[in-house]
């Protein structure tokens, strides 16, 4: 029996009504009156000269209201992280890769946008591409921003310890290159905005994001608006995975076309200007050389990589840092060096995506960890649990693990999986896999540098005493954040769940830094706590006076108030509540309510309204890059996969999957087994088929979802989800990510399964059947 | 030139002035106004846009208006009972089937179909019924489950 009310529970979701009758909201799903179409001219070409841009002919088709290029929109520097703005809302001098944007039109409807589109004229001197990481850096290449020889956009180098007076220690030292393949978030909702002056100048954006917070900010910047002129609303979101993680040219053109033409401009992307936009997982290149003593324990690390960036650097700095910092653990490591470089390449730009930065460097290292296990004659579990750190050990690399169940994860993945009886022991052609992996709960620095609270949460009540209102700029993308901000808010009120209302995404109700880093349970969590112990002060306080009673003997818990000393006598309280309802249905009886008690607080004080706010302490090292990586909190996970591959055609079937994951306290299960299962999903998918193929001159050869192949139904198994609950001492009740970390070591569990099945390492993704059967074929020979 | 179409859309009658090129789906969302239908990827590969037409679910993306004339469609917006949830849909919401909802209402009507054509499906049957509704939220785990325990309770 759980000592809450509320959270940890399996509370319906709050949004899942409303999605499963098709009522929710989406923003293609919104009109208004007088509305334009918008749409986004792009360049077919991955590098060249612009010499003219002619839109005089579509400036004259009629129903076309506006058109706009770099001349109109004017040429501000933005992007992510503001050490590397290198993206102007269109290209003025040159386009630097397929999908560049150069323009925008504004017409009547789309078919008559787009034939403005095909209408405008640009002049272009094609220069030289660079397509790979290779071809980028090597002398001579061309270089796609001036500023950055050798088309690094950038590059670290970090060190924690001594690496190299670590490896003389080491009895076995391994190096191996692992590479993994440009991925795309494939969400279902295709980005989609719709923007509106009203007459005193002020925009609404209604925009399909996860960051509303970050696009105010970027919209306001790129478009000189003030912050405070401008609201971005976000609706319902088709998913995010991380590439809607920043403000896209496609919402910074329907604002400026809504400011042009007057009229609210709605626009969409295509599925494949989805791919176009990118965003997405880089490719990362690791080589990786582990040094171990005889008995398998940790000694050294270095790992080099390099990220195929695209054209510019959106998230990449955050990337390029995510990919050395995150090896920092689970595992006791004293020495670990890091040299990472970020190249821009003529492809689309790469960014955020499920995992950040972290993802291929962990399944290069979890199967380089196998591969040493094996050498060694050591079971991998048993490797893993001789280096695995726990609650209170901090990182070589200054990551405080404050919680970490990770001990907890592996024992319950082997136990569950039924690993003893299965490695090693299954017939040619089936194996098991095992891997770990953690991910931060928030990065514990904004974007942006500043002082800014990550999260302010408002909490009003209704005047009647029996609604909770939650006002929060936080981003429901899909994962539940709705749902359990309401579990929070009515389990620290003392109310009951179905008492509480959540009004999010908007950035005129509260600031949020939004849905990234799997940082709103943790982040937004804290502040509507400390929104709804605010609330639950001010009409304790009330209460106490109208009982004469200290307000230390009052609690609320699940709607009800509870006398702490005994018997209280509240007639007065009640006659006078039920006075102010006369003709209503709904009589309280028996014990006090909250909403009495919430009623006499709105007639002494008027509405009573309680904020929250949160920002973490100081965290981290002092090092260049602490920033990213340090976090409050860490989640991890382990898991276990059971595959078959078919030796003759090498074709790779996921027959089970066991995964643990450290949530802290799993505010609502359902969601957090749910975190687990589509993130299982999403690696399965990097692991077996994903991959954004381009021809020879960096046009995506796949750019939809029947030939950029993510799982179905039927590649799924179901996975064994269980969850670990550590306390988290600076998570809300405990809590802590899951949206993220679960992902970590799907890849390389798959990868050492495989192995197991096979005795073959494949150090390449995706596991097509090609790749596989090529590798049983080499190791043959 | 605009072609004149007949639609029994969730037991209403639209006669409806359309362009030959119209989809389905954008006559329904954007001309009809029932924007539960959603539209993914426009070419038959997501199965956002599932609406049931004379009882067969298809991809409303890939049928043009004009081949739906004199059609009986079903849309999300049909399946909801006067009592509330439909109890595929109650299923959803009970068992956390439902994450960012983009899928959801055309994985609630092929489930529909299938337990129509199948009231009590096994387990591979009911993942080759919604192979075609693509999710990248849920791994499909409990969709299934959902489809699952609707069908159990339905035929108890």
């Amino acid at each position: 029996m759980s000592e809450y009310n509320v959270i940890n529970s399996r509370a319906p979701r709050l949004d899942a009504p409303g999605k499963a009758t098709g009522r929710a909201k989406y923003v293609d799903d919104m009109s208004m009156p007088g509305m334009l179409y918008g749409a986004i001219l792009q360049s077919p070409l991955a590098h060249a000269r612009i010499l003219n841009i002619d839109t005089s002919r579509a400036r004259s088709l009629p129903g076309v209201k506006a058109v706009v290029t770099a001349k109109e929109a004017g040429l501000i520097k933005y992007g992510v992280s503001p050490a590397r703005y290198d993206e102007t809302l269109y290209c003025h001098d040159k386009v630097r890769y397929v999908g560049d944007e150069l323009a925008a039109v504004a017409a009547v409807d789309l078919e008559t946008a787009m034939e403005a589109l095909s209408l405008i004229q640009v002049d272009y001197e094609e220069l030289p591409a660079v397509f790979t990481v290779e071809e980028a850096m090597a002398e001579g290449a061309p270089l796609l921003h001036a500023d950055y020889p050798r088309n690094i956009s950038a590059e670290v180098h970090q060190e924690f310890g001594n690496v190299e007076a670590g490896f003389k220690e080491c009895d076995l030292i391994k190096t191996t290159t692992f590479v993994n393949k440009r991925q795309d978030a494939a969400f279902l909702e295709p980005h989609g905005c719709l923007a509106e002056f009203d007459l005193f100048g002020q925009l609404t954006l209604h925009t399909s994001t996860q960051v509303p917070h970050y696009v105010m900010r970027t919209v306001a910047m790129v478009l000189g608006i003030p912050v405070g002129k401008i609201r971005v609303v976000k609706p319902y979101v088709g998913g995010g995975f991380g590439p809607k993680c920043e403000a896209t040219p496609l919402e910074m053109s329907a604002c400026l076309l809504a400011k042009v033409t007057g009229k609210p401009v709605k626009m969409n992307y295509s599925r494949e200007q989805v791919f176009l936009h990118s965003r997405a997982r880089h490719q990362f290149i690791h080589t990786i050389t582990t040094g171990v003593k005889k008995d398998g324990t940790l000694v050294a690390l270095t790992n080099e990589c390099h990220l195929e960036g695209g054209a510019y650097t959106s998230f990449g700095i955050a990337t390029v840092y995510y990919s050395g910092s995150l090896l920092g653990g689970p595992y006791k490591l004293p020495n670990m060096k890091y040299d990472g470089y970020r190249i821009f390449t003529n492809r689309p730009a790469c960014g955020a995506q499920r995992g950040h930065g972290g993802v291929a460097a962990r399944a290069a290292w979890e199967q380089q960890l196998d591969m040493i296990a094996v050498e060694l004659g050591i079971d991998p579990m048993e490797l893993r649990l001789r280096n695995i750190m726990s609650t209170g050990d901090v990182t070589c690399n200054v990551l405080d693990m404050s919680s970490l169940g990770m001990k907890e994860c592996v024992e319950a993945v082997r136990d569950g999986s039924d690993w003893n009886a299965k490695r090693g022991k299954m017939s040619r052609g089936k194996g098991v896999g095992i891997a770990c992996g953690f991910f931060v709960s928030g990065a514990g620095y904004p974007i942006y540098r500043s002082d800014t609270f990550h999260s302010t949460v408002v909490i009003k009540l209704a005047e009647d005493g029996g609604t909770a209102q939650v006002l929060t700029g936080s981003a429901e993308i899909g994962q539940g954040s709705d749902t359990t901000m309401a579990m929070i808010a009515a389990e620290a009120l003392g109310v009951k769940y179905s008492d509480v209302r959540v009004t999010s995404g908007d950035t005129d109700l509260a600031v949020d830094l939004g849905a990234y880093s799997s940082r709103q349970t943790l982040m937004t969590g804290h502040a509507t706590k400390e929104a709804a112990e605010d609330v639950k002060r001010q009409v304790i306080e009330v209460l106490a006076q109208d009982l004469s009673i200290p307000p230390e003997d009052i609690d609320f818990k699940n709607g009800l108030v509870v006398f702490k000393n005994g018997t209280v006598d509240f007639s007065r309280v009640r006659t006078r509540y039920i006075q102010e309802h006369r003709g209503w249905t709904d009589p309280p009886t028996g014990d006090l309510t909250f909403k009495e008690a919430a009623r006499m607080a709105f007639l002494a004080k008027g509405t009573i309204v309680g904020t929250g706010k949160y920002k973490p302490g100081q965290l981290g090292g002092k090092h260049k890059g602490a920033a990213v990586g340090t976090s409050p909190a860490y989640g991890c996970s382990a898991q276990v996969v059971e595959v078959t591959v078919d030796m003759d055609t090498g074709k790779v079937t996921i027959d089970r999957m066991t995964d643990a994951h450290d949530c802290g306290l799993a505010v609502n299960i359902t969601s957090v087994e749910g975190q687990m299962e589509g993130s299982l999903s999403m690696g399965m998918g990097e692991a077996l088929f994903e991959e954004v193929k381009f021809d020879s001159k960096g046009k995506i050869l796949n750019a939809n979802l029947g030939e950029y192949k993510i799982p179905t139904a039927l590649d799924m198994p179901n996975v064994k989800t269980i969850i670990v609950e550590s306390n988290e001492p600076n998570g809300p009740f405990g809590a802590k990510e899951v949206g993220e970390g679960a992902i970590m070591p799907t890849i390389p569990a798959i990868l050492n399964a495989v192995y197991d099945a096979t005795g073959v390492w494949i150090h390449e993704l995706p596991l097509t059947p090609e790749r596989v059967y090529r590798a049983i074929q080499q190791a043959k020979k | 030139m605009k072609r004149l179409i007949k639609l029994l859309v969730n037991d209403k009658d639209y006669e409806l002035a359309v362009e030959p090129n119209q989809t389905l789906v954008d006559v329904l969302r954007y001309t009809i106004g029932l924007t539960g239908t959603k539209k993914g990827c426009e070419v038959g590969d997501c199965g956002s846009c599932t609406v049931i037409m004379d009882g067969k679910p298809v991809n409303s993306c890939l049928v043009l208006a004009v081949q739906a004339d004199g059609r009986v469609i079903r849309t999300i917006e049909g399946v909801e009972a006067d009592t509330g949830l439909h109890p595929l849909q109650a299923s959803f919401v009970e068992k956390g089937a439902v994450q960012c909802g983009f899928c959801t209402p055309g994985m609630v009507l092929s489930a529909q179909s299938l337990l129509e054509r199948n009231p009590k499906p096994n387990e591979a049957e009911i993942r080759t019924a919604i192979s075609g509704n693509l999710c990248r939220c849920t791994g499909y785990q409990k969709i299934v489950e959902a489809i699952h325990d609707c069908s159990e309770k339905m035929t108890r």
